[in-house]
């Protein structure tokens, strides 16, 4: 355990900078804080409680580019992008929920392929944790197995003291390089119990105990009514961390365009639908207990993950108030 | 609204209607909305002016309609957008209960959808303070600056399509955004995709919006995309003198010619 100064952030920041890497850091724009990437330390939020977006842009962006095509009367040719060339990310001041969701996020995009494109960008990712102090009606990581000052998934992590200062633990041999090379920016820790330091939130339910219940409750009524409210939209997905549902898209004219892959959500009406016309899942709740059963039942089942972190983004971002700790209390009652 | 709470009751208990679709406390007094089927459970429903969904949304969808007859917690917007929805043959009125809701939190039976009609003519409803404000503020910009402002606020949009699933007026089955043989919006959430999308939905909307401004409450990102909508309906004022969700007749304003309609936009 290490103490860096406040100070002393923007100098872990400039070595980071200058080292080559992009920093993927919260900044509070327009009245919301969300993970960009930033040209400057002043730009970092280092106090909130949650971001808009998460982290996983990091390494599944938005929009990937695979690669380019031609058409020709010769023929067709691809040019994929070069990974090498992909930069360095620091995704710097993820809570721990977050620095814990690229574990799950990672074991699908490495369940019998390895992606080339999300493995390139997680070799180069560095991920700076930051423990939590405070948490919102939201927050429920403690019922899904995370905590407050969890150190999983972070290479360093800072624990906010009250005076400014952070605490720094160095976790991975990442971590390691990156405190070896600015040695003067940390100094001994204090005594202190971290414990203390962050926040506690109530735990709510059992994730173990709910995925052993959840497995048998593919035609349970419950799923109607929860979803009853649902509009399908794709806004849980997209703000999830761990959500990792992808479309694959040609853009392009006639003699060549580019290949790219997007987010994509199963709460859209029409993401199973065949060609036939035939939709496996052709009403809401059947699309709801997907996104449930998907993270609770099947990721531990088969990937020995959990598919949420309990960060709660789903909830506080839904148009109509879904709130999933309250949907997931009420079918351990059930 | 202990009348709400007691019509809501009394019609699940006779059996009038299977489900009430209303209003109800979420998270932290966030309000959502409610689906209530059993005459017990009337007593969560609400109604006051935090209430913004637009639940004519859920008149139509078929996993409402497979649970009965409906009744429905309608403001002057839901009310509006009922009879715009009636107009394009999405709804029937025998199908539903209409239990309106003031401002003033008084609560109004209609005996039909032709009061309906009456009621909303003699109550017209405008857009909030602040939304008057914004829309001046960007009529008071030069293009440019407006572009550049839309610009930005579409840089921020993930596809997400909250704002359309939350708008009773999207209502087709298969939105032109799902298309894919042929494609006509791109996917993706880039500059052109994001563009794409917006003109899209501003122009499916044109002259069919009942200003409830729920689809910019819904966005996640803050995009006031409720804005085009209200702006394209002032135009639409301009021109044609009508404003939607007034009427029952059917003759949709942007499929309907008439020999005097304005043509000073062909140059
Ligand atoms: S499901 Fe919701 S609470 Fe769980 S990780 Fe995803 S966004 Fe966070
Ligand atoms: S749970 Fe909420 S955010 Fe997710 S699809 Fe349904 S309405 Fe949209
Ligand atoms: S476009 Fe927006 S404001 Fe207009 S009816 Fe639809 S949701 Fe309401
Ligand atoms: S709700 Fe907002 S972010 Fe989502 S598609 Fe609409 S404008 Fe874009």
């Amino acid at each position: 355990m290490k103490l860096i100064k406040k100070e002393d952030l923007p100098g872990l920041y400039g070595y980071l900078a200058s080292a080559g890497k992009k920093i993927f850091a919260p900044v509070r724009k327009n009245g919301m804080v969300s993970f960009s990437f930033t040209s400057a330390f002043e730009e970092i939020e280092m106090s909130y409680i949650q971001t808009k977006l998460s982290a996983k842009a990091a390494a599944f962006p938005k929009i990937e580019k695979l690669m380019k095509y031609t058409i020709q009367k010769e023929g067709q040719s691809y040019e994929p992008y070069d990974v090498e060339k992909f930069p360095g990310i620091v995704v710097w001041g993820a809570h721990p929920c977050d620095a814990a969701a690229f574990h799950p996020l990672n074991a699908v995009f490495t369940w019998e392929t390895h992606d080339k494109y999300f493995t390139r960008r997680m070799e180069n990712l560095l991920i700076i944790g930051l423990s939590c102090t405070s948490h919102d009606e939201f927050c429920f990581c403690t019922s899904v197995g995370v905590h407050p000052g969890d150190t999983k998934g972070s290479d360093i992590q800072l624990t906010p003291l009250p005076g400014g200062d952070y605490l720094a633990e160095i976790i991975t041999t990442k971590g390691e390089a990156v405190a070896a090379a600015v040695p003067a920016l940390f100094s001994p820790a204090p005594g202190l119990n971290k414990e203390e330091l962050v926040t506690s939130v109530e735990k709510r339910f059992d994730h173990e105990a709910l995925h052993a219940k959840i497995n048998g409750m593919f035609d349970h009524p419950v799923w109607k009514e929860q979803a009853l409210r649902c509009i399908g939209c794709g806004a849980c997905t997209y703000v999830c961390p761990i959500c990792s549902c992808f479309d694959i898209q040609d853009e392009g004219g006639i003699f060549g365009g580019l290949r790219y892959r997007c987010w994509d959500s199963c709460g859209f009406g029409h993401f199973t639908i065949h060609t036939s016309g035939h939709n496996p899942r052709e009403s809401q709740d059947t699309r709801w207990r997907q996104r449930l059963m998907h993270k609770f039942s099947y990721q531990p089942q088969r990937q020995e993950v959990f598919g949420c972190v309990g960060c709660g983004r789903c909830s506080r971002n839904c148009p109509v108030d879904m709130n999933i700790s309250e949907h997931l209390t009420q079918i351990m009652a059930v | 609204m202990n009348k709400l709470k007691e019509k809501a009751k009394e019609l699940l208990s006779s059996g009038a209607v299977q489900v009430v679709v209303g209003y109800e406390e979420g998270t932290g007094g966030k309000i959502r909305p409610a689906f209530v089927s059993r005459p017990e459970d009337a007593d969560k429903l609400l109604y006051n002016a935090d209430c913004h969904h637009n639940l004519a949304l859920y008149l139509y969808k078929h996993e409402t309609k497979r649970i009965g007859k409906m009744a429905v917690v309608a403001p002057p917007f839901v009310l509006r957008s009922i009879l715009i929805l009636t107009t394009e043959f999405q709804l029937e009125e025998d199908s539903l209960v209409v239990l309106g809701v003031t401002p003033e939190e008084e609560l109004i039976e209609f005996a039909n959808f032709k009061e309906i009609e009456t009621w909303v003519n003699q109550h017209p409803i405008g857009m909030k303070e602040k939304d008057r404000e914004m829309l001046n503020r960007l009529n008071a910009m030069s293009r440019d600056e407006r572009w550049q402002f839309w610009q930005n606020e579409f840089s921020k949009c993930i596809k997400c399509f909250a704002c359309r699933g939350t708008c009773p007026m999207c209502s087709c089955f298969r939105c032109t955004v799902d298309y894919n043989a042929p494609q006509w919006i791109s996917v993706g959430s880039h500059q052109l995709g994001n563009f794409d999308w917006h003109l899209m939905r501003a122009m499916h909307l044109a002259g069919r919006c009942s200003v409830c401004g729920q689809c910019g409450e819904a966005c996640p990102m803050d995009i006031p995309v409720h804005l085009l909508s209200f702006q394209i309906n002032e135009d639409i004022f301009k021109m044609f003198g009508s404003r939607a969700g007034l009427t029952l007749k059917k003759e949709s304003l942007l499929s309907t010619w008439k020999s005097n309609d304005v043509e000073n936009f062909i140059r």
